[in-house]
């Protein structure tokens, strides 16, 4: 999401070495010159320890000085869960990422909005992601899925980013909003460009990415007088065209929820199915678990969910002053809820820092968040998990990591951006 | 105690008996009722703990606070008679309550 842009920005600046955590030692650093907004240490995979040390020793910690300003970091699971549940003190307005909003680029997103403009919104685009929707698309899934399994190479090394995870959450986009399916490469495109920093590959700036953005909306527009004047359907963009509380939408509405969906749906999963491979790899005894008994599935699905967290946290901003867990927190700062760390505190997840595909209660961690603003997508994303590793189950006896994983440099996106694997097929 | 009837979207029913105090969500967590996820674990934040209550019983349930209608509001399955069942305290006048659990829990 657009928050990498800023993070990059701060630290690719001669500020790096200033700001940066990585190879200090997290247990005898100065408690409040931990800075986990640095994307350092998610870039190395050093932070855990940072986070286990806040939750332990200053669990809503303040962060006075960083490259994105001062901000709260709040580390445990309950308080993580008071803040998330309380809109009223805690708005989701003007951001939920780190950086306050770029003013040159801003589009409007319902996750960025507070009751009661977010539930008209999310009310219009939400029954396209209910269950009883997304039950007439796993069978398209599930061949979508089979055709990519079926035509990976086996017992020769590739990477598992590009051609698994990147292009299965690619195709489930498109068919989500029955985008034209050869063009499919473009949604990609868009997320990257709208979470991109210029300069970094994807765009080489900010103009660059209003191209981008002005494609998407004229393509989408396309879509909408395509839908709008033919019966409604399922898919996305039918519902948005005929929807009562969004078929006067203003265009940059319209491509904000747009936006919103195609960037939401994508690195998350797409991580998802990175780290659950190499968590497997890294916990043999529980890939022996899955080999025996194909019914844990949906138990593991959400248990990897847990473990990769692929967003980080989210941000809040108090409206009034407030108490949380002791500390004043005022009107106007900055209030950051590491799910990453709630979802490895020991006293609300019973060994939290074990990874067990047969856990009690796996549903229950924060990866998508609670309260009004949780994850609209998550069926979803566990859906498509499952199918995964069903058709995976069904052909390999391992998907083995033969290399190291490389990850994304963001402290909000955590994820890979390339993992090196190797097939056994089932005999 | 109080007898607590689940019914499936299916119709497949599950009679359970629950203490006074807990709610009916946790009645069907410890009971292995399925069609109720509880994501949340109870904090009126997840919605996965939706229940229809069946009419006879709707004035005896309690109140749905702001925070459960601010949940409820956002379900696509919501109906009149919608509750999130972490939300209603169980109590000895609950003798003989019947739920329906929805087909899919969002
Ligand atoms: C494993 C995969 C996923 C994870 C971990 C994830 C995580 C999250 C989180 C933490 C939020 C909460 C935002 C907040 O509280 O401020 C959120 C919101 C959202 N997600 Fe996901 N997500 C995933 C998949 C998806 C998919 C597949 C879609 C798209 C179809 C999606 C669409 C959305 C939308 C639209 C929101 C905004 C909801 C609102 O503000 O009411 N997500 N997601
Ligand atoms: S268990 Fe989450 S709302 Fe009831």
């Amino acid at each position: 999401m657009s928050e990498n842009l800023t993070e990059m920005r701060a630290s690719e600046s001669p500020e790096q070495s200033r700001w940066s955590m990585v190879g200090k030692d997290p247990w005898t650093m100065p408690i409040e010159k931990i800075d986990l907004s640095h994307p350092g240490i998610w870039h190395t995979n050093e932070f855990l320890p940072f986070l286990e040390r806040l939750r332990k020793e200053d669990p809503v910690h303040f962060c006075a000085e960083s490259a994105v300003g001062p901000y709260w970091s709040v580390t445990k699971y309950s308080d993580i869960m008071e803040v998330d549940t309380s809109p009223h003190i805690y708005s989701s307005e003007p951001t939920v990422g780190i950086i306050d909003s770029y003013e040159e680029f801003t589009l409007p997103m319902f996750i960025a909005m507070d009751p009661p403009k977010h539930d008209d919104q999310r009310r219009i685009a939400q029954p396209v992601v209910a269950p009883a929707n997304l039950k007439r698309l796993e069978s398209i899934i599930r061949e979508r899925v089979c055709n990519i399994l079926d035509g990976l190479p086996v017992n020769e090394e590739f990477d598992w980013v590009k051609h698994v995870s990147v292009e299965l959450t690619t195709q489930m986009l498109a068919t989500l909003f029955d985008f034209p399916f050869e063009d499919r490469y473009k949604l990609t495109f868009w997320s990257d460009a709208a979470t991109a920093i210029p300069g970094a590959g994807v765009v080489n700036s900010n103009e660059e990415r209003w191209a981008a953005m002005e494609e998407c909306l004229q393509v989408f527009t396309g879509l909408w007088n395509e839908r709008v004047n033919a019966e409604p359907s399922s898919d996305l963009v039918s519902m948005l065209a005929h929807g009562e509380a969004t078929r006067n939408m203003p265009p940059m509405e319209y491509l904000g929820n747009i936006i919103l969906l195609i960037v939401g749906g994508n690195d998350t999963t797409r991580n998802s199915i990175s780290g659950g491979v190499l968590a497997l790899n890294e916990n043999p005894a529980e890939y022996d678990k899955l080999r025996a008994n194909h019914g844990i599935i949906p138990n593991m699905v959400s248990e990897i969910i847990r473990w990769q967290t692929p967003l980080a946290y989210m941000r809040r901003t108090a409206l009034v002053d407030a108490e949380l867990g002791g500390k004043q927190i005022k009107a106007g700062d900055k209030v950051v809820m590491w799910y990453a760390s709630g979802n490895r505190d020991e006293e609300a997840i019973d060994r939290a820092n074990e990874f067990l595909i047969d856990r009690e209660k796996a549903r229950q961690h924060l990866s998508f968040g609670f309260g009004l603003h949780r994850c609209m997508g998550n069926r979803l994303a566990e859906m498509q998990l499952r199918i995964l590793w069903e058709e995976i189950m069904q052909r390999f006896h391992k998907v083995e990591v033969v290399g190291e994983p490389q990850r994304v440099y963001s402290s909000f996106v955590k994820g890979y951006t390339h993992l090196p694997v190797r097939l056994h097929p089932l005999n | 105690m109080a007898k607590i009837r689940f019914i499936e979207h299916t119709g497949e029913e599950h009679e359970v008996e629950a203490q006074a105090g807990g709610s009916v969500m946790l009645a069907a967590l410890t009971n292995g009722v399925p069609g109720i996820d509880a994501d949340c674990g109870g904090a009126c934040s997840c919605a996965t703990c939706h229940v229809y209550v069946q009419e006879d019983w709707l004035d005896k349930v309690g109140e749905i606070s702001p925070t459960e209608e601010a949940m409820l509001s956002l379900s696509t399955d919501r109906q009149d008679n919608s509750r999130l069942s972490c939300q209603i305290e169980i109590t000895d006048e609950l003798d003989g309550l019947v739920v329906t659990t929805p087909e899919f829990q969002f």
